[in-house]
């Protein structure tokens, strides 16, 4: 109907699934952050150090090419192991987190500010709905930083060094893939959570740091004067770090963990003791969000 | 005729406060208005049949669908319109509207064609790319009923949706609900504390006091009906017991203020019997006008209390 026949007429077309709705949200968010020049810019050196990476992990398979051009023992300047790929991971995680604490915050709070929640949920759009696809803003953009490079630099890694090289150190690549989910996880849950309760964008986004440094700061204040190491658990990144140096090496790990998600030696915590610390964190973050995302705020 | 709205013994509580009492009623008009004095449990009762609220007892059937067992099929028949602010400040009405459209369940191309007719439409046209933070309170209201029809709903939910317009701009918002009722592709329900928008938009009424349903009325029905309504000013100390004995003659009365008394005569009754009774009882009728059932007698009467307090 042409614009100017200014009358009301019914819909008739057809609809779209009602399982892929949600990904309307992170289509409309991408438009948005798309829009924002430091967020690009900042999305687009955060694949620096992988870039890098994936330079060494040519030169350590292309030595005799370098030596035709006078560059000689380029093969020996760092190793492609455990470390290697470890570090990816924590570079990239710490990246993620400065991403999460940028565009975290601005993810449910323009919605409350003015009610625009109740529009969303009087559609046949639900709560958990809503929430997936705020989460998937961040998942994608995480994922894309995180694990999806690091798998990259494995395959990468693994097509020339060979299948058998692949084959041996698969772990790697499930701690790669697994870790940086768990990451990515507990970072968007404790984003959105943020960004549901505090609506101004900054502090939100202070707030995400200071979950993070502050409580470590306040662990490790625990733990020196109680003289004990369960302070940890107020470390989000140790509790991290300890995770992946399972995921990555098992019991009989030789690192003491990713950059960033240094674990103290002599200071780790059961392992059980991490998975509940964080299980507890997303369900605090979980509970917040519920309390937040309704329709309609209900005073009793 | 189906329902298009039925309560069936719908309960909803807030904690220990009972907001919405075990509501009864079979809603078939067109265009259904919904009233009552504020805290009655307006918003409530179209916050439930959304779903935001889960009914402690009862439920409610929209087109026949149960808002508990179906309330994603009941949403996508529905449009809203929140009685308060309910926008994404920094972005573009249009694009806000598109959002809607999508999340409604329309393919991006289809909702955005709609959200440019929806704008087009309340009359928006020309601002549909500014940021929605900076419209007026009117505009707002507009975009409002926009993002509401762009997804060509079947039921319409309008709360309040003249707060806070001035004259013109809510004889504008008046004029689209009802070019948008004569489409007759559609229901309304329109909540409002306001008479007039209800009495100039709708055809059939529920009125709710605390939660309860104190009047169903078929306004239509009503402006139809050939009946004898009177209102008289009396004088007198026993205006009580003059009440009393015209109600014996058959009347429905409903006292107001400073001996004002509006009554509904039985048919055969005449005015002259009504001097009589009022001579009886001691008590002067100072004026007398015939007067048809507005909807604020229907409203007012539903209003009383048992002691005839309003």
């Amino acid at each position: 109907m042409a614009v100017y026949k200014k009358t009301y007429r019914p819909y008739d077309g057809g609809l779209t699934s009602s399982w892929t709705r949600f990904l309307v949200i992170p289509r409309y968010a991408f438009e948005d952050l798309h829009r924002s020049r430091f967020l690009t810019t900042f999305f687009i050196a955060s694949f620096l150090y992988p870039l890098i990476c994936a330079l060494i992990i040519y030169v350590q398979h292309n030595v005799s090419a370098l030596g035709l051009v006078g560059v000689q023992g380029a093969n020996r300047l760092i190793a492609i192991n455990v470390t290697f790929f470890m570090s990816v991971l924590g570079w990239q995680s710490m990246l993620a987190l400065f991403l999460a604490a940028f565009i975290g915050p601005g993810q449910v709070s323009p919605d409350l500010a003015n009610n625009a929640l109740s529009l969303y949920l009087a559609r046949p759009f639900s709560r958990i709905e809503y929430v997936l696809g705020k989460l998937s803003v961040l998942v994608i953009l995480m994922s894309l930083m995180t694990w999806v490079p690091g798998l990259l630099l494995f395959s990468l890694q693994g097509y020339l060094e060979g299948f058998g090289w692949m084959q041996d150190n698969a772990r790697l690549a499930f701690g790669l893939f697994a870790g940086a989910w768990i990451w990515i996880v507990v970072l968007s849950l404790l984003a959105l959570a943020l960004s549901a309760w505090v609506k101004w964008k900054p502090v939100a986004g202070a707030l995400m740091f200071g979950v993070f440094f502050v409580a470590a700061g306040f662990g490790a204040a625990i733990n020196g004067v109680q003289r004990t190491k369960w302070g940890h658990l107020l470390n989000i990144s140790s509790l991290i770090g300890n995770i992946w140096l399972r995921l990555f090496e098992g019991d009989a790990h030789t690192t003491n963990g990713a950059v960033f998600f240094r674990v103290a030696q002599g200071e780790e915590l059961p392992l059980w003791c991490c998975w509940a610390a964080l299980t507890v964190l997303c369900l605090v973050c979980l509970y917040m969000l519920a309390r937040k995302i309704r329709g309609v705020e209900v005073v009793r | 005729m189906d329902p298009v709205i039925e309560l069936d013994g719908l309960e909803v509580r807030f904690g220990d406060r009972v907001i919405l009492n075990q509501l009864k009623a079979a809603l078939t008009g067109r265009s259904i208005g919904l009233l009552g004095p504020n805290g009655a449990g307006k918003s409530t009762l179209i916050n439930t049949l959304l779903g935001f609220h889960k009914p402690a007892a009862g439920t409610a059937r929209i087109f026949g669908r149960d808002i508990r067992t179906h309330a994603r099929e009941v949403r996508s028949l529905v449009g809203y319109m929140p009685e308060n602010d309910a926008f994404i400040a920094a972005m573009s009405g249009v694009r806000f509207v598109r959002l809607m459209a999508e999340l409604a369940g329309l393919p991006r191309e289809h909702a955005l064609e709609r959200a440019h007719e929806a704008f087009f439409y309340v009359g928006l046209g020309e601002v549909r790319y500014r940021a929605l933070g900076t419209y007026s309170l009117g505009m707002k209201q507009a975009a409002k009923l926009a993002q509401a029809i762009a997804h060509g709903p079947k039921l319409l939910f309008l709360d309040e949706p003249t707060n806070g317009l001035d004259p013109p701009a809510r004889v504008r918002m008046i004029q689209l609900i009802q070019e948008i009722r004569d489409r007759g592709d559609l229901h309304l329900l329109l909540s409002s504390h306001l008479l007039r928008d209800v009495e100039e938009c709708c055809d059939e009424v529920l009125i709710l006091k605390d939660g309860k349903v104190a009047a169903l009325c078929n306004l239509e029905e009503e402006r139809r009906a050939n009946r004898n309504f009177l209102e008289i000013e009396t004088r007198g100390e026993s205006n009580g017991l003059f009440l009393e004995a015209v109600e014996k003659l058959g009347c429905e009365t409903a006292p107001g203020a400073q001996g004002r008394v509006k009554l509904i005569m039985p048919d055969g009754l005449e005015v002259r019997r009504l001097y009589q009774v009022a001579a009886e009882q001691n008590v002067q009728i100072r004026r007398l006008s015939h007067k048809r059932d507005s909807l604020e007698d229907i409203f007012l009467k539903a209003m009383e209390t048992a002691d005839g307090r309003l």
